[in-house]
């Protein structure tokens, strides 16, 4: 049966400060799964999680159980590494996961390391996150003294390691290969792929990266099994989701929800509706990174397949005529994305937010790919001028050309993050960009 | 001239070199050795970058090309406390720059200048947008921020400074 609102499995223990020590997160049933897991053959691990039809939580949304199937059976060194780096604005979901339960974290890598045969795993948090960082070092700390990590965990014959890596600020290594990077203590810059991290990732061994919320439902679908996590779900996604409510909500905050829950239930029955008696002008459904949504499309639910297919969504546009390809004949709507829900009512200054949102990937490019390292500039240039009422006629055109040259002509997705709510602002929202420059020609 | 980490981070980088066995190299322990030269140098000037490189048996350069590509390290002395605001678009449709602007005035600072007590960071986003405006200062979170809270924030850092190196 598909999970009501209310039902919590990540975040259950929300709330209860007593439940971030070992003795607390046991008394509350904690690492009870850790024991039937260890007993069980890692390939079984690996097939209950196909079979819950868990998708990344990080962004991507791809099948967790498939991932980790692309680990060539006869690898001798397997790393696990857990993706901490959140950094996706609007997002902040794991960051409080992390502060609130630490060791659900810490259980989900081993029994993941276990299916993984992985030995030596680590988890690269942002280093800007130093709360978080003591926390879970804290927690990482205590498992070690109680044998649920070490050489022979549990008497169990099995050996799991885990180290906090802290990160020193860089979004790009939320990206899997800068992250990889990152962590052999390079400069953060994106790998080109493939080979993808499954076959060659870490020290050139084969290597899974999974978000924090990821491998936190680990230990429930070994818990209940992938059959009644998957029933949780809808569609092709199981479980249940946790998204970031930001912007002009009532009640912002971070809530886990039904994967088919619509974002008008989202909005107006869970955050209380928007301020001040106005009304929902556009929603970022999934961190800035993914197209908008404009109020006509607010009855999609938040799940990773409906939003990048349900034809209620209209498809980002190059130009007027032309939808933008995203291969295969597949036109892009846009994505679940992280969880990071932005909601802006209809006062904002769209053309203002888009240029925040440039900001962002400008400041943030690796500088790797010329495409990105000068197109993401260009694209705060200009719509700066635009959003402050100096820009030039043709501007729109020049900005959907810009961004419709970066995507698809980088190393990894930073450029196509930064191009894609570019474009599917200028689609949805075209008429405030206008406005703005109607101002300046009448000026 | 020639800088030495102490006793205590020579420890702490010796018990770090043990977390990689499968690296080939010290390279891996490269963020927290300039996380720990910048907590006990202050900054990442040449000398504690040379510092750095000695330890891990690291080239100069590759040292130099990863320091200057993170944010949270820096090649100038900086305040006790860094004050991270962010400015967003969660925090940005909550009157995250006029949070900033507060925090300017009231600091006689530009976002990204220090003085003695006081490093300003205009930053991206710290993810708390949910309790939107916010920044973070070391361990230290302040979520739902107005203006009118600026001076009693600064106040409380005065009185209780949360230093970045804390936690390194």
């Amino acid at each position: 049966m598909p999970a009501a609102i209310g039902t919590k499995l990540v975040t259950q223990r929300f709330g209860d400060e007593s439940a971030k020590t070992l003795a607390g997160y046991e008394r509350t049933g904690g690492y009870a799964t850790l024991r039937k897991a260890l007993a069980m053959r890692p390939e079984d691990i690996t097939a209950e999680v196909k079979a819950s039809n868990l998708r990344g939580r990080g962004g991507a949304g791809f099948s967790t159980g498939v991932k980790w199937g692309f680990v060539p059976r006869d690898a001798k060194k397997v790393h696990l590494v857990c993706n901490a780096d959140e950094s996706e604005p609007g997002t902040c979901k794991d960051r409080e996961l992390m502060y609130w339960d630490p060791h659900l974290l810490i259980e989900g890598m081993i029994a993941s390391a276990h299916a993984l045969k992985a030995v030596h795993n680590y988890i690269y948090i942002r280093g800007e996150m130093m709360r978080e960082y003591l926390v879970l070092q804290k927690a990482v700390d205590e498992a070690y003294q109680k044998g649920y990590l070490g050489k022979n965990i549990l008497g169990t014959g099995i050996e799991c390691h885990l180290t906090v890596h802290r990160g020193a600020g860089a979004y790009i290594c939320g990206e899997e290969t800068a992250l990889l990077n990152s962590l052999e203590g390079q400069r953060g810059q994106p790998r080109l792929k493939p080979p993808f991290p499954a076959v060659k990732g870490l020290f050139g061994n084969p290597t899974i990266v999974n978000n924090v919320e990821t491998l936190m439902n680990v230990p429930l679908i070994l818990d209940k099994g992938g059959a009644w996590f998957n029933e949780l779900g809808m569609g092709r996604s199981g479980g249940t989701r946790v998204v970031c409510v930001s912007g002009h909500v009532e009640k912002p905050g971070v809530y886990e929800l039904p994967m088919g829950i619509t974002f008008n239930q989202m909005i107006h029955e869970v955050c209380g509706g928007v301020p001040r008696g106005r009304t929902v002008k556009a929603v970022i459904p999934g961190g800035v990174s993914m197209p908008p949504l404009d109020a006509s499309e607010l009855d999609v639910p938040c799940e990773f397949d409906a939003l990048m297919t349900d034809e209620r969504i209209k498809p980002v546009m190059v130009r007027e005529g032309q939808t933008f390809d995203l291969g295969g004949g597949r036109v892009l709507r846009t994505m679940a994305g992280s969880g990071g829900v932005v909601v802006l009512d209809d006062e904002t200054d769209i053309p203002k937010a888009v240029w925040r949102i440039m900001k962002f990937f400008a400041h943030e490019s690796c500088g790797q790919c010329t495409p990105c390292r000068e197109g993401t500039g260009w694209l705060e240039k200009v719509s700066r001028r635009v959003a402050d009422g100096s820009g030039n006629p043709d501007d729109i055109e020049l900005l959907a050309s810009i961004a419709h040259g970066i995507a698809g002509n980088t190393i990894c997705a930073l450029g196509d993050a930064a191009a894609w709510p570019m474009l599917g602002f200028l689609t949805k929202f075209r008429a405030d960009f206008e406005a703005k420059l109607q101002k300046v020609r009448a000026a | 001239m020639s800088l030495e980490f102490s006793a205590g981070a020579q420890k702490q980088i010796a018990a770090l070199c043990e977390r990689y066995p499968d690296s080939p190299t010290k390279q891996p322990v490269v963020l927290a050795a300039l996380h720990l030269a910048q907590k006990e140098h202050g900054q990442l000037s040449d000398d504690a970058l040379r510092l750095v490189a000695r330890t891990l048996e690291l080239p100069y350069a590759h040292v130099y090309g990863v320091a200057t590509f993170y944010t949270m390290f820096r090649r100038q002395p900086g305040g006790t406390n860094t004050i991270r605001v962010c400015t967003n678009i969660s925090c940005m449709l909550r009157r995250g720059y006029e949070v900033l602007a507060a925090f300017e005035n009231q600091l006689g600072l530009k976002a990204g200048q220090s003085n003695k007590d006081f490093t300003l960071i205009e930053e991206e986003c710290i993810a708390a947008c949910a309790n939107a405006p916010c920044a973070v200062v070391g361990t230290k979170y302040y979520l739902d921020i107005t203006p009118d809270k600026v001076p009693q924030i600064i106040a409380e850092l005065k009185a209780k400074p949360h230093p970045e190196s804390e936690v390194v």
